[in-house]
């Protein structure tokens, strides 16, 4: 029990002596994470949006298939990204395997379903409240579309951050991909996984600690920023 | 939507790298031992080389240089490094330096390893199953020393009751399980002794000659894979055998025991 208090005591002085190391290391996972999420989130929230408006045959079996992939494995996406990253795979001429942006790549595959299948739930609501509205004025898909987006752009927000939480702590795929390689690929989740290997528990926690306290901060800024809680509708 | 795009594309973008740098795969093993901290800076300020690690078990690096995602290795398996060489995926095999590997277990040791007078002793009192084994389990130097040591004895692992624990794990973590558990464990000595969570494990058996433990370097063979820096990977390897490297690898010391002896030979 006293590793925890170790932990918290660790993590204390890491942040409170902005320990250089740490910086960097948290810098990379705000890097990673965040560029991943923008990309996931210009696919996913348009497709999202797009299965809300659009009825077509197999929207039952896309939905399914989306909802399925949300539990995608990382380590099997990490595998197969650092087989088609590698340079005996067919993008290795590219030299992106050990790299942030193969971590990025990875991170976007994870997220992207989930981050698709959140929006989609939450559109799909406010698209049978907009349904007869927005066919009585006769508007083409695109435009049904981007009211949704604008009007729902709260749930949006959640959706997205639903993908930042997956994968600020994910570690088994950008382990595979980035090789948690020391001021190159290190982030805080390959970071904490190497001080375990280590047995140094109390570092690994303090980590743990700043981990948990970044996403709390992320969330918070976005909520700020977005109002959340100070107006109550839409 | 430009601002975003910009940001994008920066963030994307300035992940390259620019220095001269080459990628190492490594063991475990040779990583938890703290030594790269010290022979990292060192080879950054003679060299101007930025050395990434990438650490692995050594099977999976002996993968890694085969597929040519790495520039050189820092290993320890012997007859799997001959076989890669041999196969055309190395240039060549060049000894570093070396340890030796110690058994672990709790410090009552139920088994009384510490009573046997050689390692086929030891591994044969391991195996009458006293207290549970953690196997690495991962095709890792260390795990191809173990099977090697259980073969000496004439003890086939298939044979093994439920006390042998295949973890799969990398040293570290392999050393967490048999100190959680009370279990033996075989280890290389620089590991152990950087090791924070020893707990109740000690050393029960060292000090035979099958425990030896030798590190080798290969760079990566540029006739397959043009792209390697073959170059970098022999300056380096000419920086590891010499002068400097012997002073630094055999002055490294944590709580007054030397963790690593050179033996690199012109």
């Amino acid at each position: 029990m006293t590793e925890i208090w170790d932990g918290i005591t660790q993590a204390f002085f890491l942040v409170v002596s902005f320990d250089p190391d740490l910086v960097s290391i948290t810098g990379r996972s705000l890097r990673v994470t965040v560029t991943a999420v923008l990309i996931a989130s210009l696919i996913a929230l348009p497709f999202g949006a797009w299965l809300a408006v659009r009825r077509f045959r197999f929207r039952r079996w896309a939905i399914a298939l989306l909802n399925a992939l949300m539990g995608l494995p990382p380590v099997v996406v990490g595998l197969i990204v650092y087989l088609l990253l590698s340079r005996s795979g067919p993008f290795g001429v590219l030299d992106l395997l050990f790299t942030p942006t193969a971590m990025i790549i990875a991170q976007v595959v994870i997220i992207t379903p989930l981050i698709a299948s959140i929006a989609h739930q939450a559109l799909r609501e406010l698209w049978a409240e907009y349904h007869d509205l927005l066919i009585s004025l006769n508007t083409t898909k695109w435009q049904r579309m981007q009211i949704l987006l604008w009007d729902g752009r709260r749930a949006l927000i959640t959706a997205a951050l639903a993908g930042f939480g997956r994968a600020i702590g994910e570690v088994g795929a950008i382990m595979i991909v980035g090789g948690n390689i020391d001021n190159v690929t290190r982030v805080l989740t390959t970071a904490i996984a190497l001080e375990t290997g280590r047995g140094d528990f109390a570092l690994a926690l303090g980590l743990g600690f700043v981990l948990i306290g970044l996403s709390i901060t992320v969330n918070l800024i976005i909520h700020g920023l977005s109002r959340t809680e100070q107006e109550g509708r839409w | 939507m430009k601002t975003l795009t910009a940001a994008l594309v920066w963030l994307v973008c300035s992940s390259a790298v620019s220095a001269d740098s080459l990628r190492l795969a490594v063991t475990t093993s040779f990583e938890n031992s703290g030594l790269a901290d010290v022979l990292l800076p060192a080879i950054k300020r003679e060299l101007d080389l930025n050395v990434e690690l990438l650490v692995v078990g050594t099977g999976q690096a002996l993968r890694l240089g085969q597929a040519g995602d790495v520039d050189a290795l820092l290993v320890h398996a012997p007859s799997a490094e001959a076989a890669f060489v041999a196969s055309g995926h190395g240039a060549s095999r060049r000894e570093i330096m070396y340890n030796d590997f110690i058994v672990l277990g709790p410090k009552n040791d139920p088994g009384q390893i510490s009573q046997s007078h050689s390692a086929s002793q030891a591994f044969v009192a391991l195996a009458k199953g006293s207290a549970p084994f953690v196997s690495r389990g991962d095709d890792s130097g260390t795990h191809k020393a173990e099977r090697a040591l259980w073969e000496n004895s004439d003890l086939e692992i298939e044979e093994f009751g439920p006390w042998y624990l295949e973890t799969g794990s990398g040293m570290g973590a392999a050393l967490n399980t048999a100190s959680a558990m009370g279990a033996y464990v075989l280890s290389d000595r620089a590991s152990w002794l950087n090791f924070g969570n020893q707990d109740d494990l000690e050393i029960v058996f060292q000090g035979d000659a099958a425990l030896f433990n030798q590190y080798s370097f290969i760079a990566v063979d540029p006739t397959r894979h043009d792209h390697v820096k073959f170059k970098l990977a022999n300056n380096l390897e000419d920086w590891l055998v010499g002068e400097s490297a012997r002073e630094l690898v055999d002055s490294y010391e944590l709580n007054g025991a030397r963790l690593f002896t050179h033996n690199a030979k012109f």
